[in-house]
């Protein structure tokens, strides 16, 4: 057990995945020497040499469009995205062809492609440098997309999507990039499988479904909750494509109430998909309609109106009002 | 009509051209053709069955065979020379156009076909031919095309000195893609890496309706020298030039020399596609004038004068030629239906739950419709396509 921040976890992790398999190579912008603007690659490169940790031109479709044919040649490539809002030029090369590369080939090209995204907002950057892109990935077939919350699940979700054979979307909560936690290093394999989720706590009254940053936020008001003797279930989903809700539809037949909190917008966000399914899944258990807590329909607002646009503690308790009053 | 798209560099000291449109060889101070006649005749060979098979296609879709299919014709040149240039260990990145240089890369007709029939996406297996599948949006195959070659770089086959290892790749394009942010950001890739990327830019004059100019302000293969490696073009209607000048580029590219632009100037004399009208945009007399430099005609101009080919090589080859066009209409009309349900299977190698109860439904919907079970049924092998 060692004591790690989220992005000293991710670090190890890249480290153990490239002594592992001499295929694995990282590419992206400035992540040779600086180590990349959050430093998860620090060092990596002076260890691994420049041909496998890439700094690449500045060219976010170029990262993603040379990674394929890197995969096609038989390399498992990571590209690091600097921020969320920058994946967006890339988005053509991994909706329609690492996604679909596989299917258009009757299955016959593999797309072992990480492609890993710092998002979301609450660290006061300016514009575009807070976005939550993940329902345009998990609505795209062919790609898969986890979200880690924490430390131990960074330094293990990172060497389980390097080896997966699948492209894996890889969502990095980056106001929790310096948050620490003991982390097994030592174990020989991952405590839980890469695409399922895991209730993080037990409760009664109400389920909290998060991922990414907003894990630690609902853990905190189910903690606050019991001030006023409420017991809040919470679950961290790890996996949003393709979603792992067998723990879930457990927990809301117990409590009959669910509240989703992410920060992306509302609209047609992840929140919209959990409703849904639970609805169709355990409508006669429900107690109350499934409540969403989100961002607004806005595009991101400057960052001193932030605490504004994301959800909190007192929004989620808001909601966790609303579904008791049923 | 626009201004410049014909006849412009003719004569121009900048066209690489080794046989001119009346079949005489013409000699160019930078590149040779290197192979004999025999080779010669192989090329028209090729030439003239890939303009049949691409006539067959184009009656296919006539006929509702096909839902849409894009023309090579008056581009064979380009295609069977730069094709035949490349060598077994060098992968080729093609556009949705390169029948000719899938041809040399001895790729079955239908496997192409069976994509504008909509059986599949592709019937050949890339890694086996070394040819990747057609990139239906534009320029996007470029970016894999440098990547790959990346990828032989790191595997040690550029620049050894062994003819059986050293490799490099061919990616193919368009004019109007050369528009698109992935082929610029492809070169700065290709040029920073000095990666074994050999870009073959066929201007075919147009893009849909948009004429050259429409893209560029600057004859095209001069755009290579501001991404810092260098460019050519070649008369992209003569087969010997188009072989020779392709050949030199792979071979740099191969020892370690990094990428060249090819511009291959050149003509679509046919639509875009079967689905657009050119004679909305383009005037008669720009396709009379490049029919005069029509790249078959010249090659068995310069086979005839020379007493190269006789009429016995050329029925034989006619009677080649309708039986490769009565294999592609027959393959055509007898490619199985392609089975949905199997398409589930090929979307993640680790499949989704999700994805496993749709399927499930999917099978047992479908089945209820066909309760016999039988071709099309769901259960039903994929359609391979023959090879
Ligand atoms: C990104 C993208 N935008 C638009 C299209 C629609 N489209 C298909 S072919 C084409 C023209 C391509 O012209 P060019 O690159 O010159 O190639 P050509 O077809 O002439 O060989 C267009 C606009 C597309 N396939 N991809």
């Amino acid at each position: 057990m060692t004591a790690l921040t989220l992005a000293k976890s991710l670090n190890a992790g890249l480290r153990r995945a490239m002594e592992d398999d001499p295929k694995v190579i990282i590419m992206g912008e400035d992540i040779g020497r600086l180590g990349g603007v959050f430093r998860v690659t620090d060092g990596l490169q002076k260890d691994f040499g420049e041909d496998r940790v890439i700094d690449t031109p500045l060219a976010e479709s170029g990262i993603v469009g040379t990674a394929i044919g890197l995969a096609l040649r038989g390399y498992r490539p990571i590209c690091e995205i600097q921020f969320d809002g920058f994946v967006y030029p890339a988005y053509d090369q991994i909706v329609s062809q690492v996604a679909k590369m596989r299917a258009r080939s009757q299955g016959r090209l593999p797309m072992p492609i990480v492609i890993r995204i710092p998002f979301g907002g609450g660290i006061g950057a300016v514009e575009h440098h807070s976005e939550s892109p993940e329902a345009y990935f998990a609505h795209t077939a062919g790609l898969k997309v986890v979200a880690c919350s924490n430390p131990g699940d960074a330094y293990w979700m990172i060497q389980q999507s390097v080896a997966s054979d699948d492209p894996v979307i890889f969502l990095e909560p980056k106001r929790r990039y310096y948050e620490r936690a003991e982390v097994e290093t030592e174990a020989g394999e991952a405590p839980y499988p890469l695409f399922a989720s895991r209730v993080v706590r037990d409760g009664t009254d109400a389920v909290l479904l998060a991922y990414g940053p907003m894990v630690k936020t609902c853990l905190e008001a189910a903690q606050a909750a019991t001030e006023e003797g409420r017991n809040l279930a919470v679950v961290d989903l790890r996996t949003l494509s393709p979603l792992d809700l067998d723990p879930v539809y457990e927990l809301v037949r117990r409590t009959g109430r669910v509240v989703t909190v992410h920060e992306a917008p509302i609209t047609g966000g992840l929140g919209a998909e959990l409703a849904t399914r639970i609805t169709e899944e355990c409508f006669y258990s429900l107690q109350a309609p499934v409540r969403r807590v989100g961002g607004f329909d806005t595009p991101y607002p400057p960052a001193r109106a932030e605490e504004d646009f994301l959800p909190d503690l007192d929004r989620i308790l808001d909601a966790v009002d609303r579904v008791l009053a049923y | 009509m626009t201004e410049g798209t014909f006849g412009a560099p003719a004569g121009e000291p900048d066209l690489v051209q080794l046989l001119t449109p009346e079949g005489e060889r013409c000699e160019h101070p930078d590149y040779a053709f290197d192979l004999d006649d025999e080779a010669v005749r192989g090329f028209y060979r090729d030439m003239v069955l890939t303009r049949r098979i691409d006539a067959e296609a184009i009656a296919l879709q006539r006929q509702g065979e096909l839902g849409i299919w894009a023309s090579l014709l008056g581009q064979e040149a380009a295609q069977i020379g730069s094709g035949r240039a490349v060598r077994q260990q060098d992968f080729i990145f093609p556009t949705y156009r390169e029948h000719g240089v899938a041809w040399c890369r001895g790729i079955d007709p239908l496997a192409l076909i069976s994509l504008f029939r909509g059986v599949d996406n592709g019937g050949w297996d890339p890694a086996e031919v070394n040819f990747h599948l057609y990139t239906i949006v534009i320029g996007a195959q470029t970016l894999h095309a440098t990547g790959y070659a990346m990828g032989m770089q790191r595997d040690g086959c550029v620049g050894t000195g062994d003819p059986e290892r050293d490799a490099a790749v061919l990616a193919y394009f368009g004019d109007g893609a050369s528009a698109q942010g992935d082929v610029n950001e492809s070169f700065i890739w290709s040029a920073v890496f000095n990666t074994p990327t050999v870009y073959f830019l066929q201007n075919n004059q147009w893009a849909i309706s948009a004429p050259q100019e429409k893209q560029s302000r600057i004859p095209l293969y001069r755009r290579a020298a501001g991404f810092g490696f260098p460019g050519v073009r070649v008369d992209g209607n003569d087969v010997l030039a188009c072989y020779a000048v392709t050949k030199a580029a792979l071979q740099q590219a191969r020892d370690g020399g990094g990428p060249t632009l090819i511009e291959a100037f050149t003509y679509r004399m046919g639509a875009h596609t079967t689905t657009d009208d050119p004679t909305r945009y383009r005037l008669q007399d720009e396709l009379e004038h490049w029919k005069l430099k029509d790249p078959l005609a010249r090659v068995k101009a310069y086979l005839t004068r020379n007493a190269l080919i006789d009429d016995a090589f050329l029925a034989d080859l006619d009677t080649e030629a309708d039986d490769l066009a009565a294999h592609v209409r027959a393959g055509t009309l007898s490619m199985p239906e392609p089975d949905l349900a199997a398409t589930f299977d090929r979307v993640y190698a680790e499949m989704t739950p999700e994805l496993r109860a749709q399927q499930e439904w999917f099978r047992e919907y479908h089945a209820s419709f066909h309760p016999s079970g039988g071709a099309a049924d769901g259960g039903a092998p994929h359609a391979e396509v023959t090879r």
